[in-house]
């Protein structure tokens, strides 16, 4: 478009597009990483002593990660064969399945690793006599495989769906034997999607939380849970500061590692994958062998959460004589108690409240902030280009220090329960773009352009033909927000006022306390997060465009 | 009635449209007739308001539409790919211009209905837009487009995504329609057949400018230029050389042609030789036959120079002819 006129009158909609969320962004995220930036580089913050905790602290991160995505792989490649190559009964149940941990919030992960394989779970209850404690940090590495399989899963899959089967009947018919088939034709097309996905999963277990804080405790100090560790328990900010920018930079590194691997190696399509169903011996043995270790997986800490949060299976607190083991709903009617010497100055029910309110904040927020920027990208000029980066910044950067950036700028207002939302929409801000800049860009300028013909204005234009269209997005966006909101931990256990708890902080603090009840009522108010979550997800493939579009 | 007055347009710092000036009277269908890449579709969207000229400006009844949005011009516009609003059915693609003039609920029902009925769609109006034809769908284009009434029709290729049988259907019934609602229409193709069915008046874009503007039977006899003869695959279109007055001398042979031009000696010209048989011409084609083409009613011979012409009984591949043929001078 040449005219200059028009050019001028182009950019003005642009900037303003863009002034709502860069405002946002620059005031909550922009100027926090400032300051801890500023706070790192400091003499007295970059000591010997700090920088050899940092180190350690480092490499034991390093070290849970990789430990975490080879377990990962282990158990996700061969489940990448199965789904891709065989076709069998409840397989799309299975798969779904597998898909569901990655959506849940990190602490009903660890709820349900706790309820079932944890020291008060249901395992070491009925079968004390196997004596089987797996140690804290083996249910950490567990629950990490637990849901980062399904990238391998999905990844992996896909590209060796989308293998085309002529180079395998090639390879044999030039004398390979399965083995050679494998290490010399499918494992070398396979490797920029092993890396790319074994990448992804580094990624999730160098910046995991939730899980190894609820799990582990505090004894197993990777950067996020020492950054937390410097900010309320051992306060410390220089510290924290200096960790969550050694956290950025790594996290930024892997991250840009991974798009060039995914930006240099396009999946290729082969629109007809062949699927099989078993027919040899070893292909049922091999069938059956993963669909059982899936399902149980997969299934048993699900179904042992809500399982955990119905039966009482050891003493309450200061119960004494007669225990009433098994069913009861004592742990859900207690959370609408405020008892005097309990975690809460209000009865636990209440952080539903917060957390709803939260999330629906969040929704608000996101949205009104995610449009224009969503408008703006779905047509790239070189402003979009620059800004479409700075914009999902904060995806690479860990929650905890989102919530530790607050702290050193704004707390002075921490006693705002305004905060949390903001923090929330951080969060959930990109994923709010990436659901939306797509439909946006999918309606064809030529719709505009036949409405504006035919009599609508700007303003109708945008509410006749975008907003329907968009509606389904719209939703979809919404319901992200609102249970990554649900789910938040990191930023929210940093910044969440006593009084103010949302769903994850309260099972977090029930855990930290002794006592079947708070433990039952950990497992319930986990439940409730977990059933409001699947929710969620239901809603959201629900909203989903159909795949083979309408339009 | 449209005026369109000198309208400049570059795009990424290259001519795009220079100096275009025409008229579109009531009633009238003006075909815009060019090769892709002639501009023709950035000068229809340059009327409809969607995009802004570098210079030069549009106006309607005398009154300039600089100023005035896409929405307020009350121009009708349909698209090679329809634009149909896919979260909307039929009778409410139809409807939607009306409900933006904000007229009474009977007014759309009546005027949708009759819209439907004018292209052929009457008991369309529940059926989602995503499950209809291709056809179909362009005809609920048409009808969206007519349903307002518009003060003029304009058309991006709207048969170009139909297969050759629809587009004949869909042609002449938009002829009729034209002709029955007396909308004055703009019509921009690069497919001549299209423009010849259509038109009262066909402009020839190249290159940015207007190369030849009248009647279809104007044009089809008097092309001009060596372009246009070409573009609208009229004949041979050589080379040659001015010998004498009204004689030239080309590859091919010498020809002699009445020519308006004054042409002095030595000048180099375009030559037309219509492929059709004239048994009263002097000018006369010779060749050996290299291939032979069945057409209908007749039979398309190639000599072994390249040129060609119509013969109605056909001769043998390696054969010697000489026909005879109307040339002309295109200047």
């Amino acid at each position: 478009m040449g005219n200059s006129a028009l050019s001028v009158s182009l950019w003005l909609k642009r900037i303003l597009l863009w002034v709502p969320p860069l405002s946002f962004l620059a005031i909550l995220f922009f100027f926090p990483l400032s300051k801890i930036l500023a706070l790192t580089f400091d003499f007295q913050t970059l000591t010997a002593d700090n920088l050899q905790l940092a180190f350690r602290v480092l490499r034991f991160t390093l070290y849970q990660a990789v430990l975490s995505t080879l377990l990962t792989l282990l158990l996700g490649l061969p489940s990448a064969y199965l789904f891709a190559r065989f076709d069998f009964r409840g397989k799309s149940f299975l798969r779904a399945l597998t898909a569901v941990p990655f959506m849940l919030p990190t602490v009903v992960v660890a709820s349900s690793f706790n309820a079932i394989w944890g020291g008060r779970g249901l395992f070491s209850f009925f079968f004390p006599s196997f004596n089987l404690h797996p140690s804290a940090f083996t249910l950490i590495l567990l629950a990490h495989v637990f849901y980062n399989a399904t990238i391998v899963i999905r990844v992996v899959g896909n590209a060796l769906s989308s293998l085309d089967p002529k180079l395998e009947a090639a390879a044999r018919s030039l004398g390979a034997d399965s083995f050679r088939v494998w290490w010399n034709v499918i494992l070398p097309l396979l490797r920029p999607s092993l890396l790319a996905s074994s990448l992804l999963v580094f990624l999730f277990d160098f910046t995991s939380f939730g899980v190894i804080l609820l799990l582990g405790g505090s004894q197993f100090s990777t950067l996020e849970v020492e950054i937390y560790l410097r900010v309320l328990k051992l306060p410390n900010l220089s510290l924290a500061a200096l960790l969550s920018v050694i956290q950025l930079l790594c996290t930024l590194l892997f991250s840009l590692l991974y798009t060039r691997l995914v930006t240099r190696n396009p999946q290729q399509l082969n629109p007809r994958p062949v699927l099989l169903s078993p027919k040899t011996f070893k292909q049922r043995v091999f069938v059956s062998l993963f669909c059982l270790l899936l399902s149980t997986f997969f299934l048993a800490p699900l179904s042992a959460l809500p399982f955990r949060s119905l039966f009482r299976l050891e003493a309450d607190r200061g119960q004494r004589g007669e225990v009433q083991y098994g069913f009861t709903t004592d742990y859900y009617t207690e959370l609408f108690v405020n008892r005097r010497g309990s975690v809460f100055y209000v009865p636990p029910i209440q952080a539903t409240a917060n957390s709803l309110t939260y999330a629906g904040a969040t929704v608000i927020l996101s949205l009104l902030l995610g449009f224009p920027a969503a408008f703006a990208l779905a047509r790239p000029t070189r402003l979009e280009k620059v800004l479409d980066p700075l914009i999902m910044l904060p995806l690479g950067s860990s929650a905890v220090m989102l919530g530790l950036g607050f702290i050193i700028t704004y707390g002075q207002w921490l006693t705002s329960p305004l905060l949390v939302p903001f923090a929330h929409t951080l969060v959930a801000l990109p994923f709010v773009i990436r659901v939306l800049q797509p439909a946006i860009a999918s309606i064809p300028e030529r719709l505009r352009q036949a409405a504006a013909a035919l009599g609508a204005s700007p303003f109708e234009v945008w509410k006749t033909i975008d907003l329907p269209i968009l509606r389904r997005a719209t939703l979809s966006a919404a319901t992200f927000a609102f249970t990554i909101s649900l789910g938040e931990f990191g930023a929210t256990l940093l910044i969440s006022r006593p009084e103010y708890p949302t769903i994850p902080v309260a099972i977090e603090r029930f855990l930290s306390q002794p006592g079947g009840l708070n433990y039952g009522q950990a497992m319930a108010m986990a439940t409730i997060l977990m059933s409001l979550t699947l929710v969620g997800i239901l809603l959201i493939e629900k909203f989903r465009l159909p795949k083979s579009g309408e339009f | 009635m449209l005026e369109v007055h000198r309208i400049f347009k570059t795009y990424e710092g290259k001519p795009l449209l220079e100096d275009i000036s025409f008229k579109v009277d009531t009633g009238e269908t003006v075909c815009l007739l060019g090769a892709s890449g002639s501009g023709k579709s950035t000068l229809l969207r340059i009327i409809a308001g969607l995009e802004e000229s570098d210079a030069g400006f549009v106006s309607f009844n005398g009154m300039d539409l600089t100023s005035t949005p896409p929405h307020l011009r009350d121009f009708g516009l349909v698209f090679q790919d329809y634009a149909l609003f896919p979260h909307l059915n039929v009778n409410e693609n139809v409807a939607f211009g009306l409900k933006m003039r904000r007229l009474p609920q009977t007014e759309i029902a009546r005027r949708v209905a009759s819209s439907l009925e004018l292209v052929n769609l009457t008991g369309f109006g529940t059926r989602k837009v995503t499950d209809l034809s291709g056809g179909e769908q362009q005809r609920v284009a048409l009808a969206r487009a007519l349903a307002i009434q518009p003060r003029l029709l304009m058309f991006d290729e709207p048969l170009g995504a139909l297969d050759r049988t629809l587009r004949e259907g869909l042609l002449n019934e938009l002829r009729t329609i034209l002709h029955h609602t007396q909308i004055p229409a703009i019509y921009v193709t690069h497919d001549q057949e299209e423009a010849f069915t259509l038109a009262d008046r066909i402009l020839i874009l190249h290159d940015g400018a207007i190369l030849r503007e009248g009647t279809p039977a104007g044009v089809w006899s008097n092309p001009g230029s060596a372009y246009v003869a070409k573009f609208l695959g009229l004949g041979n279109v050589f080379e040659g050389v001015v010998s004498d007055e009204r004689k030239v001398e080309t590859r091919y042979g010498d020809f002699t042609v009445q020519c308006t031009h004054k042409h002095s000696k030595g000048e180099k010209v375009h030559l037309l030789a219509r492929p059709l048989p004239a048994e009263s011409e002097a000018n006369v084609l010779q060749g050996v036959v290299s291939d032979i083409i069945f057409q209908q009613e007749r039979f398309k011979v190639t000599l072994d120079t390249g040129l060609y012409v119509y013969i109605d009984d056909a001769p043998k591949v390696g054969e010697s002819i000489l026909a005879r043929v109307k040339v002309e001078c295109l200047g």
